[in-house]
C-alpha cells in the first residue's frame, strides 16, 4: 500500500540473498560434501556430455539439487497456506496443517500407495497429486461443513480449530491403517507421513509441486487487496466492493490445491505455515501483498534450513523435517502467544 | 436516491421489520433513531445489502439495490458499521487506503493518495499516518475510519449521487468531537449536494440539531419520520422510549431541546 511502508523494498532483496545463499549451502552439505567447483562442472556438462560425470556431480545433479529445489517451493507454499488461511479467517493462529488440509492429503496420498495399482484412472503421473487434492479438499470441507453453526450459517474460529483437531485425528488414523496395510516401503513408515521428510524428492515431484505452487501463489498475488480489505471485517470488504463468496471459494481453493499437492510428496510438514507469516508481520506489517511474496522468500529460507539440520544433525542418518520445524516452531509461537497483542 | 419499500425482515418466527418505507435524499442528513432492538441497525443492513428483505425491495437510484454488484457499490456508496476493528496490525495510511480498494486494480493511483490525504486532512488524522492503527484510542480510530468512508467516495461522479451510510458513528466520541463530526458533515453536505448521508444515532438532541430528517424507529416499524419538529413530539418519545421529555423548544430560532427527568 505504499507510500508510509516501504521497508519491503530492503526485504525482497535480504530474502532474495538469503535464499541463494541457505539453498547453496543446503546443496554443498550433507553425507557427501559438494564443491562449487562440481556444482558448476555438473551444470556445464548435463547437456553436453551427460555421460563423463563423476559421482559427486551425479549427486548434486539427480539428489541435492531437485531436494533443495522441492525444499524451496514446499516451504513458500506451505508458507503462503498460511497467510491465505490466516487472512481469510481473519485470525493469526490458522494454518493450513490446522484446517485437516494436510492430513486429508496425507490420507489421500497414502490410499493411493495402497490402492493405486487397483484403480487406474489414466491419469499417470499426475494420480498421487490428485489423489491427495480429492483428500485435502474432502477433509477441509468436512472440517468447514462440521464447525458452521445451524442457525447463523457461520463458522466461529474456536468451533473450526476444535473440529479441525477431530478430523486431523481421524484422517490421520486412517493414515495409520493405511500404512499398516501397505506394502509399498515408503508408505508404510508413518513417520514420513506424520513428521515428513524431502528424502524423496526427485525432478519429478519438483516439477509437479513447482507447476502447481507457482501457478496457485500467482494466483494468490492477484488477491491480496482483497484479503487486506477482509482484515477490517466481512462486511466492510463487501462495502469496499469485494465479492465475498467468490473469493473465500477461490482462497480455499487454491490453498487446499497447492498445500495438498505439496504434501502428497513430502508428509505433513507443521509450523511453517504458521510461524513464518508471524515473522514477517512483525518485521514489516500486514499488508497481504508484501506478506504473499515475503512468506514464499521466507518460507524456503526456513525450510531449506531446517531440512539441512534434518540431514547433519544426525549424520548419516536423517531426521524427519517435522521433527526440526516443530522443535523450532513450538517455542517461537508460544513466546508469540504469551505477549498480549503480539503486533503492538 | 435510496428507498425503502415496504421492507418487512424476519429470522425465523420473529419480525425486526414490519412493511417499513422511507427515502433518503441527496443533500440532506437522515438520521435514524430509536430505542435499542428496535430495528435500526437491522434496516441499516437491508439497505445496505447485507441483509435481504422477506418482502419489500431496496431502490437504489431507481433499480433494485440487488441489481448492483459489490464492486459498483463501492464505487460510489461507503459504509462504516458500528465497532469497526482490525485482525492484524496495519498503519493509519493503509487503513484508509482501503476505501480507495474499489477506485484501483494493483496500486493506487496519484488521485488515490490525494483522495486519502484530503480526506485525512479533513478529519485531523493526517499526523497519525504512520502509526498503527491498533495502538490509537477509541476516539481516533472512529475518525480514521470517517476518513476512510469518506476517501472511498471522495470524488463527485458526474451525473450520479455518492452515499455515506453510518451505523452509530458517534459511539467512541467525546462532545466536542461529535458536534465537530456532525458539522463537518453538514458543511460537505452543503458543499457536495450530491451526498446522501445516512446514520444512526442515539442522541436525541444531536438528531434535533443537525438532521435535515428523522426516522424513528420502533418494534420494527416507521413510528414516524419527517422534521425534528414532526418527530420528536413529546407523545412519539413516550411511545418509543416509555419516558417522558420536557421539551425546550424555541421556533424562529428552529431549536428543540429534550430534558429527561
Amino acid at each position: 500500500m505504499g507510500r508510509f511502508n516501504k521497508q519491503y523494498q530492503r526485504l525482497y532483496p535480504v530474502l532474495v540473498l538469503l535464499l541463494v545463499v541457505v539453498t547453496l549451502l543446503s546443496i554443498r552439505f550433507g553425507a557427501v560434501q559438494i564443491s562449487l567447483l562440481e556444482m558448476n562442472s555438473a551444470l556445464s556438462q548435463v547437456f553436453s556430455q551427460p555421460e563423463n560425470l563423476n559421482l559427486n556431480e551425479r549427486i548434486f545433479l539427480e539428489i541435492r539439487l531437485p531436494r533443495a529445489l522441492l525444499t524451496v517451493v514446499v516451504g513458500a507454499t506451505l508458507a503462503v497456506g498460511g497467510v491465505l488461511m490466516q487472512s481469510l479467517f481473519r485470525n493469526p493462529i490458522v494454518e493450513p496443517g490446522l484446517v485437516g488440509t494436510s492430513s486429508g492429503a496425507a490420507f489421500g496420498a497414502a490410499l493411493y500407495f495402497v490402492l493405486g495399482s487397483v484403480f487406474n484412472f489414466g491419469t499417470g503421473e499426475w494420480t498421487l497429486p490428485l489423489a491427495a487434492c480429492a483428500g485435502g479438499v474432502l477433509a477441509t470441507g468436512l472440517v468447514f461443513t462440521l464447525a458452521q453453526s445451524k442457525e447463523t450459517g457461520k463458522s466461529s474460529i474456536v468451533g473450526l480449530l476444535l473440529t479441525g483437531i477431530a478430523i486431523n485425528a481421524l484422517f490421520l488414523s486412517g493414515v495409520g491403517f493405511m500404512s499398516y496395510i501397505a506394502r509399498d516401503p515408503q508408505a508404510r513408515s508413518i513417520t514420513f507421513w506424520t513428521l515428513g521428510t524431502l528424502s524423496g524428492a526427485n525432478w519429478h515431484s519438483v516439477g509437479i509441486v513447482g507447476a502447481v505452487s507457482i501457478t496457485c501463489i500467482l494466483v494468490a498475488l492477484r488477491h491480496t487487496k482483497h484479503l487486506n480489505a477482509l482484515m477490517i471485517g466481512e462486511e466492510e470488504a463487501q462495502y469496499l466492493g469485494v465479492n465475498l463468496k467468490k473469493l473465500k471459494f477461490t482462497i480455499l481453493l487454491i490453498n487446499v490445491v497447492m498445500v495438498a499437492v505439496a504434501t502428497s510428496f513430502t508428509g505433513v510438514i507443521s509450523f511453517v505455515g504458521l510461524i513464518v507469516p508471524h515473522l514477517l508481520r512483525l518485521l514489516q506489517g500486514s499488508d497481504n501483498r508484501v506478506l504473499v511474496i515475503g512468506s514464499a522468500l521466507m518460507g524456503g529460507i526456513l525450510l531449506s534450513l531446517a531440512d539441512l539440520a534434518a540431514r547433519l544433525l544426525l549424520q548419516p542418518a536423517e531426521l524427519p523435517i517435522g521433527i526440526v520445524t516443530s522443535a523450532v516452531g513450538v517455542p517461537v509461537f508460544l513466546l508469540l502467544l504469551r505477549k498480549k497483542n503480539v503486533y503492538l | 436516491m435510496l428507498q425503502a419499500q415496504n421492507i418487512t425482515y424476519r429470522i425465523g418466527s420473529k419480525t425486526l421489520l414490519q412493511d417499513v418505507s422511507t427515502t433518503f435524499e441527496p443533500g440532506k442528513l437522515t438520521l435514524i433513531i430509536g430505542p435499542n432492538g428496535a430495528g435500526k441497525s437491522t434496516l441499516v443492513k437491508v439497505l445496505c445489502k447485507q441483509l435481504k428483505p422477506a418482502q419489500g425491495t431496496v431502490l437504489f437510484e431507481n433499480k433494485s439495490l440487488s441489481d448492483y454488484s459489490d464492486l459498483a457499490l463501492g464505487q460510489r456508496r461507503a459504509v462504516l458499521s458500528q465497532n469497526v476493528d482490525l485482525a492484524f496490525p496495519l498503519n493509519v495510511w493503509e487503513v484508509v487506503m482501503m476505501g480507495r480498494y474499489p477506485h484501483f486494480s494493483i496500486k493506487p493511483t496519484h488521485k488515490d493518495e490525494q483522495a486519502c490525504e484530503e480526506a485525512m486532512r479533513y478529519f485531523e488524522v493526517w499526523d497519525m499516518a504512520e502509526r498503527n492503527y491498533l495502538t490509537l484510542s477509541g476516539g481516533e480510530k472512529q475518525r480514521v475510519q470517517f476518513a476512510r468512508v469518506m476517501a472511498q467516495i471522495w470524488y463527485p461522479v458526474p451525473g450520479q449521487f455518492r452515499y455515506l451510510i453510518m451505523d452509530e458513528p458517534l459511539s467512541f466520541l467525546d462532545v466536542h468531537y461529535q458536534f465537530q463530526f456532525m458539522h463537518q458533515v453538514k458543511d460537505l453536505l452543503r458543499q457536495h449536494p450530491d451526498l446522501v448521508v445516512v446514520g444512526v444515532v442515539h442522541d436525541l438532541n444531536l438528531a434535533a440539531k443537525f438532521a435535515d430528517k428523522i426516522v424513528l424507529i420502533h418494534h420494527g416499524r416507521v413510528l414516524a419520520e419527517g422534521s425534528k419538529w414532526d418527530v420528536l413530539t413529546p407523545a412519539n418519545i413516550e411511545a418509543a422510549y416509555r419516558l417522558t421529555p420536557v421539551v425546550m423548544a424555541e421556533e424562529e430560532k428552529d431549536s428543540l431541546n429534550l430534558f429527561f427527568e
